[in-house]
């Protein structure tokens, strides 16, 4: 691992301690600007394709729309006493020192407009509560700011009426849709995913060649006809995961995990290519009806499947949108085989398969590493794991721990519940937000410091694709290695030894003299 | 005519209140959640939220979570606020119920708490740049208005007592739609003004949030999206 002095000039900064409160710096990210969507990609979504002329009228009806359609909007409009709790828990806030990365101050650039137009005091006495006009100036700071929130909810668990600002920013940015001024980022991705079926815009024939590489490669490895179906009819299984998992690093050592875990399981399943994407970016724009028709496509591929079950791969935004919504969204699944969680996270798969006893794992081949698990947002505060409270902890660290001798958590208050964000969730996973990324990760990076100084971890594992794909950009330029991000699977693949499959001394990696430590 | 005045107001004051509240409190009732979004790991029975509920209502977790100072200052204020307030049942019960007897001697000490926790959330309001930073006039104010009330109340206990049977005598009346005899003690007369100010402006304020933490989706729904399809009225439509 290279030497983790990144404190020099213009670098990344490591905090004294992950919750360090940075001084007030006004305006430090103001001119921070995610690239505008294109006109087509805003009109492929129902949107208006520039920003309208009437933008105004538009979006101050859009507020009161939402208001009425949306509990959480209302409330949370209404509840916030400004009592500051909140203001500490943002990462972006404790990166960039920029006030209006406070949670309670980004909910206000939307708040001080709602008590402009739909309170007493805000139309009779805006300058008392600081209810302001909708100009264009504060359009912009809108899209500037609510760009800069990943959705993460950690605010969320600290405030006392559970202001989520998470719903505020979805809010804001489906408003601002309405008005013709959408995000490239997630606009472009959507449009894709509804037109080819992935994030990526992969298409069936490229998917096929890709995971006809992979069942090669785990031939390979194995020695045995380890298997990556795609659009198997009469499968049992039908996986949905992101994307990312078909060609991006860590996140393909993950799937090859899935495959050998099904493998053992002896389960038949498949991938869909019409449903060949787990994430769901429609719930980033606050799209309800978005996100309602991407996730149509995986009910509309588990009936042409004729699937037994759903499982998910590893993709954080993607679980919540499963677990929390696509009952809602796509439901009701009847169809599906109710003895099993419908749908269910390959986590809860992997475990049940561990609590059986039907997995062999030879733990030393993951002796190399000194592991950590980071607790992804949307898998810790919007969704659950195992069929009870708090299933989402503990299901990744005992199959983690099933499969790893040397493995240690970060600071309490920065994992389970209190996680903290990657920096890049939330539709922010773009290049001409990396400042505010690599900022945005600093109090992950500290905490994971922490434990590298305390223990030697070398390694953090995440059931994120997002967090995989951020991490292993930011973590490089805190003296990390780009793969000391890994994916739970990959870790999974690499201890687990298959029925009949032949084991040769040298596969097993090196150890790099570490002394192999049982964590409890 | 003080009394007139101070009736006509504590009419009026009572009855935009409760029309206030109940209007804000049908609206978020009327308002659908469409998506299941509590902040997880949230219970997964109705007992469960009702717990989840009652802890933060009554012990104010999450923000016990979230910042010691806050919730101290927060907590002395509201705790000894409901004491105040529940000691002032007196005025308007013709009979003093045990319990209402049981806490009198206790109204005194909780005013102290009640003002130091307003005086520890002002100060903090003032010096604590984050904090200082998301204020409005309004919020100041706000607390400005209770620390008003409360040091009224406290100058009529400590300082310049006043005629509290007559005082009864006149809300009691005020119940029976009779108006009866008011002293006119300037600490009283600012004490029911500012009260009556505070029941005012109450429904249209960041007081709501008294009322609105019950509707908070992310603290009142139950984890079991898997189990039990949840859909909202307008959301179903788009089904059919």
């Amino acid at each position: 691992m290279a030497k983790l002095d990144m404190n020099a000039e213009g670098g990344p900064k490591f905090m004294a301690d992950p919750f360090t409160i940075p001084d007030i710096k006004c305006g430090a990210m103001e001119d921070l600007d995610s690239y505008m969507a294109h006109p087509k990609h805003n009109t492929d979504l129902g949107f208006p394709g520039e920003l309208i002329d009437n933008w105004q009228e538009v979006a101050i009806a859009k507020i009161g729309e939402l208001a009425e359609k949306n509990r959480a909007f209302q409330v949370y409009l209404d509840s916030c006493v400004k009592c500051g709790a909140c203001t500490d828990k943002c990462h972006y806030f404790l990166g960039t020192g920029d006030p209006k990365n406070m949670p309670v101050a980004r909910q206000d650039l939307l708040r001080s407009v709602y008590r402009r137009y739909y309170t007493f005091a805000g139309k009779y006495f805006p300058k008392l509560v600081g209810a302001r006009d909708l100009t264009r100036e504060v359009l912009d700071e809108w899209y500037n700011y609510y760009h800069q929130c990943s959705q993460c909810r950690r605010c969320s668990v600290f405030c006392p009426y559970g202001i989520d600002t998470a719903e505020i920013s979805m809010a804001a940015r489906d408003i601002m849709n309405a008005v013709g001024k959408g995000q490239k980022y997630c606009n472009e991705i959507i449009a894709k995913a509804q037109d080819v079926g992935n994030n990526l815009g992969l298409n069936p024939k490229a998917l096929r060649a890709t995971l006809e590489d992979l069942e090669e490669d785990l031939e390979e490895e194995t020695g045995l006809s380890v298997r990556i179906p795609l659009d198997e009819k009469g499968a049992d299984i039908l996986l949905i995961t992101p994307s990312a998992d078909f060609f991006a690093d860590p996140h393909i050592d993950g799937l090859l995990g899935y495959a050998k875990v099904f493998h053992e399981a002896g389960v038949s399943w498949t991938v869909s290519s019409y449903a060949s994407e787990a994430a769901n970016f429609g719930m980033f724009i606050g799209s309800y009806e978005n996100m309602r028709t991407l996730s149509l496509r995986i009910r509309q591929a588990a009936i042409d499947l004729g699937v037994k079950r759903i499982v998910f791969g590893e993709c954080g935004h993607a679980w919540r949108v499963a677990y929390s919504f696509l009952n809602t969204l796509a439901g009701p699944f009847d169809f599906l085989d109710q003895d099993y969680p419908i749908p269910q996270h390959i986590m809860e798969f992997t475990h049940d398969m561990i609590q059986k006893g039907e997995l062999n794992f030879d733990k030393s081949r993951n002796d190399h590493i000194r592991l950590t698990y980071h607790d992804s947002c949307n898998v810790a505060r919007g969704a659950g794991m195992g069929g009870y409270e708090g299933g989402q902890f503990d299901l990744p660290r005992e199959v983690l721990k099933a499969c790893c001798n040397n493995y240690f958590d970060m600071d309490r208050d920065t994992t389970h519940e209190s996680t903290f964000c990657c920096g890049g969730g939330g539709g922010l996973l773009t290049d001409e937000l990396m400042d505010l990324r690599v900022k945005g990760a600093s109090p992950r990076m500290t905490a994971l410091k922490d434990v590298t100084d305390e223990h030697g971890v070398t390694h953090m594992a995440a059931i994120c694709a997002i967090c995989k794909t951020q991490f292993s950009k930011v973590m490089p330029k805190y003296g990390y290695e780009m793969d000391s991000i890994m994916s739970v699977h990959q870790l999974v693949a690499s201890a687990l030894i298959l029925t009949g499959q032949e084991i040769e001394e040298d596969t097993a990696p090196e150890g790099n003299g570490v002394a192999t430590e049982v964590s409890s | 005519m003080t009394a007139t005045l101070f009736a006509i107001l504590y009419y009026v004051a009572t009855l935009l209140l409760v029309v206030g509240v109940a209007m804000k409190m049908r609206r978020y009732a009327k308002a659908p959640a469409p998506l299941k979004i509590p902040t997880m790991p949230a219970p997964r029975t109705m007992k469960g939220v009702y717990f989840r509920m009652f802890r933060e209502v009554v012990v104010f977790e999450s923000l016990f979570k979230s910042n010691k100072w806050i919730w101290l200052f927060g907590y002395l204020f509201h705790f000894g606020m409901l004491v105040v307030v529940l000691r002032h049942f007196r005025y308007v019960t013709y009979d003093i119920w045990w319990w209402l007897e049981l806490i009198q001697p206790f109204g005194i000490y909780a005013s102290y708490l009640m003002v130091i926790g307003l005086m520890g959330l002002l100060v903090r309001r003032i010096v604590v740049e984050r904090i200082r930073y998301i204020s409005s006039p309004s919020d100041y104010l706000m607390l400005i208005l209770l620390i008003a009330i409360a040091a009224t109340g406290m100058g009529m206990t400590f300082v310049q007592p006043v005629d509290i049977v007559a005082v009864k005598g006149f809300f009691l009346g005020l119940l029976r739609l009779q108006i009866n005899p008011l002293p006119s003690s300037p600490m009283l007369l600012i004490h029911l003004a500012l009260v009556a100010l505070l029941m005012i402006i109450f429904p249209i304020s960041k007081l709501m949030h008294g009322p609105g933490i019950f509707f908070s989706p992310t603290r009142n729904q139950i984890d079991n999206s898997r189990e039990k399809r949840h859909i909202a009225p307008w959301a179903k439509k788009l089904e059919e």
